[in-house]
């Protein structure tokens, strides 16, 4: 809606449509957009100059050094230049106007630099390891810290990941999607009930979710550390989440939809199952998706129940069974820099298994125009 | 499930004979098929059975504290020690680290998100707002061993020197003091003194990294739903952007604003990995924030659980009970804020 406020037409606008008929020469164009050769200039100059004034101050001037010292001087340098360039010919509230805008620029900048830099090194990093096909196919049993990247892979972190996470899902999604339908279309004192403490417990941290799971099954029901605790913790912090976004997503089901279903003598089951459901398809999936990539992050429960196999296991109810999550930080925490550059491999994998959730989610929302 | 169901009849009436053209009224019942009875108290059951799981979750961890509570007294609370050994335990100095961690994430993160989400909302071209939308949401996605790692090995060497150059110059004021000699430079640290690596300031970078996309996705929400006539009004009566953004956008996303920041805030209590990959863990209170070591009540779980006895592993659990009371609090008063900025939308058709 505010694309019609902000957006100027890029290019030249034809005035006077209708007066061309009369002359038969093309008027002329004019140029609507508020930003004159000026202000460019205003703002090349002010670049050039703060660069010129930082470089001087950092190699003849000052005996300051490293690049973050560099970057923050010549931010500074750069708006208080554009500041006094543009008061020398625009209103004071120009002046403040251009010095927001190049924050509001710098902020996000900065953020993308960061994320980039982030995704950069994961996969730089990994690349040494990440090259070698073994590293996708087979697991760490037998294999030292300081062997070749030619020996051992993450398959059994890949599977673990795979198991605990289907786990996790099959135990929340179901229940989550049942809690939101009785929260949103059936109603009732019960139901707020339910919401309230549902609300309540999305703030629960995933570590006090593993550490639950870990005193009830592994300590006090004498459980194994295995897949199924994992799967466990990991549906017992997804649960609440995943209620919540479901009871979003039918929120915005539109109420006249249900209200025409009825209208055709529709009973409440029916409603829910060939309109409300239907329609809020593309939704749920997204927070389906969206719920397991996070799934798939998290670190904190898995670390707490699952134990750390360097063996392959597919078998979720008998022996510990590793994760990527707990493959990167067990790699990490041994201090072999092998193990470091495997724990890099590993996380450009856990990253690209995101994006590729990730994109899905988009894929399936992607359909469907947002009213 | 049965993916074929029958009409409902019940609700219909015998015809009107069709002869005569006379209409007999339908009758009217207002009692539910036997499917729409299945199905309410099925999903009513399961309603309920996800609220006894989950409120169990919060019953067992109060429940477990009790034993915790008898066993250390008060003092599990003022103690800031955490030395199982010797029997003394105490989260008053874990508390006082997770919110400063906590505290300084949000320092960074929030004035990013605000600026990112009027960056979005009225900077950007529209044609890239819902790309930028797009990779805000893929951030938040990214899991936190990844910002972990980055921050261990991309970001420690640079925020070392930055937390040195802070202490040296402004160590006079307690926040940024470092108890060690700043003058030694900082690849030949004064021996025997805390460093700068590991610290609550690094560790709050990683978790600003974390809050970030969630504080900036709710602040951009609020900032899209501010009325775009009085927005035009601005702009028409010939206001720059900013002056606009200042007397239209913001005061409108205030609560916009304030409620992303406690949203962030409760996940930033929360958050593990990346804090227990940073941290040199210490326990002691202290205001020194770019000195090495502190601690969180999730870091505290995460590195003692295993060799817990059944006493700690009760304390540990009280830990965890009283990190979940303060995420708890904190999200509730920030749904109280954002769903006061906007009621629930009725959608008509």
């Amino acid at each position: 809606m505010t694309q019609t406020l902000t957006d100027r037409p890029r290019g030249p606008v034809r005035l006077a449509e209708a007066t061309a008929t009369a002359d038969p020469r093309p008027e002329p164009l004019r140029r609507t957009s508020g930003r004159t050769r000026e202000d460019l200039l205003t703002f090349l100059g002010a670049v050039a100059a703060s660069l010129a004034t930082t470089w001087v101050f950092y190699t003849q001037v000052l005996p300051f050094e490293g690049t973050i010292g560099f970057v923050v001087v010549w931010y500074v340098a750069l708006v208080t230049f554009y500041a006094v360039l543009t008061g020398l010919t625009q209103p004071w509230e120009v002046v403040v106007d251009r010095v927001v805008t190049t924050a509001v620029v710098a902020a996000p900048t900065l953020v993308a630099l960061a994320l980039a830099s982030v995704v950069l090194m994961t996969v730089v990093k990994g690349l040494p390891a990440l090259h070698h096909a073994n590293f996708l196919t087979q697991d760490m049993s037998g294999v030292r810290a300081d062997d070749p990247f030619t020996k051992g892979g993450i398959l059994h972190a890949l599977v673990g990941t795979l198991i605990e996470v289907t786990i996790a899902v099959g135990i929340a999604m179901p229940l989550g999607v049942a809690t939101a339908v009785y929260m949103s279309e059936v109603g009732g004192r019960g139901a707020r009930l339910v919401r309230t403490v549902v609300e309540a417990m999305t703030a629960l941290p995933s570590i006090v979710a593993g550490l639950f799971i870990y005193t009830i099954c592994l300590v006090y029901l004498g459980m194994p550390a295995s897949g199924l605790a994992a799967g466990l913790a990991l549906a017992t912090m997804a649960l609440p989440i995943m209620a919540r976004a479901s009871y979003v997503v039918l929120g915005v089901v539109p109420g006249g939809l249900r209200e025409a279903s009825y209208a055709l003598g529709a009973g409440r089951w029916q409603t829910v199952w060939k309109v409300v459901l239907p329609t809020a398809r593309p939704g749920l999936a997204t927070a389906l998706i969206l719920g397991v990539a996070r799934a798939v992050g998290e670190t904190a429960p898995v670390l707490l129940t699952s134990g750390a196999s360097t063996y392959f296991n597919s078998n979720p109810v008998q022996d510990p069974m590793n994760s990527l999550p707990l493959y990167i930080y067990a790699s990490i925490s041994s201090g072999s820099p092998q193990m470091e550059d495997r724990a890099y491999a590993a996380a450009a994998v856990l990253l690209m298994v995101v994006l590729t959730l990730f994109v899905l989610a988009r894929l399936v929302a992607g359909g469907r125009k947002t009213r | 499930m049965p993916g074929q169901v029958s009409p409902t009849p019940v609700q219909v009436g015998p015809p009107g004979d069709p002869s005569t053209g006379e209409e007999v009224p339908r009758r009217v019942s207002s009692r539910y098929s036997l499917q729409d009875q299945v199905f309410i108290h099925g999903v009513r059951a399961v309603g309920y059975l996800v609220l006894v799981i989950v409120s169990s979750i919060g019953l067992f961890l109060g429940i477990q504290s009790v034993p915790t509570l008898q066993h250390y007294g008060l003092s599990f609370f003022t103690e800031f020690r955490w030395l199982p050994s010797q029997d003394v335990i105490g989260i008053s100095g874990v508390v006082v680290g997770t919110v400063q961690v906590a505290l300084i994430a949000l320092v960074f993160a929030v004035p990013l998100a605000v600026l990112t989400a009027l960056f979005i909302t009225d900077w950007a071209p529209a044609r890239l707002r819902p790309t930028l939308v797009r990779v805000v949401d893929l951030m938040a996605a990214v899991p936190g061993i990844v910002f972990g790692l980055w921050v261990l090995f991309v970001v420690q060497p640079h925020a070392t020197e930055v937390a040195h150059w802070i202490s040296k110059y402004f160590g006079w004021f307690p926040l940024f003091h470092v108890r060690t000699d700043v003058d030694y430079p900082i690849w030949n640290q004064a021996p025997g003194y805390p460093s700068y690596a590991g610290s609550a300031f690094i560790a709050a970078i990683a978790v600003a990294m974390m809050i970030f996309p969630m504080a900036t996705s709710v602040m951009r929400e609020v900032f899209g739903e501010a009325p775009l006539g009085e927005k035009e009004a601005a702009l028409a009566l010939g206001a720059t952007r900013w002056a606009m953004v200042r007397t239209v956008v913001l005061p409108f996303g205030r609560s916009g604003v304030v409620g992303g920041t406690m949203l962030a805030l409760g996940r930033a209590l929360g958050e593990t990995i990346s804090v227990v990959l940073v941290i040199s863990q210490t326990f002691e209170i202290k205001p020194y924030v770019l000195e090495s070591g502190t601690s969180t009540i999730s870091s505290l779980i995460a590195s003692s659980f295993k060799e817990a006895s059944p006493a700690q592993l009760s304390a540990l659990l009280t830990a965890g009970f009283v990190l979940f009371c303060m995420t708890l609090l904190v999200n509730s008063l920030a749904a109280v804020i954002v769903s006061r900025s906007r009621g629930r939308e009725v959608t008509d058709l």
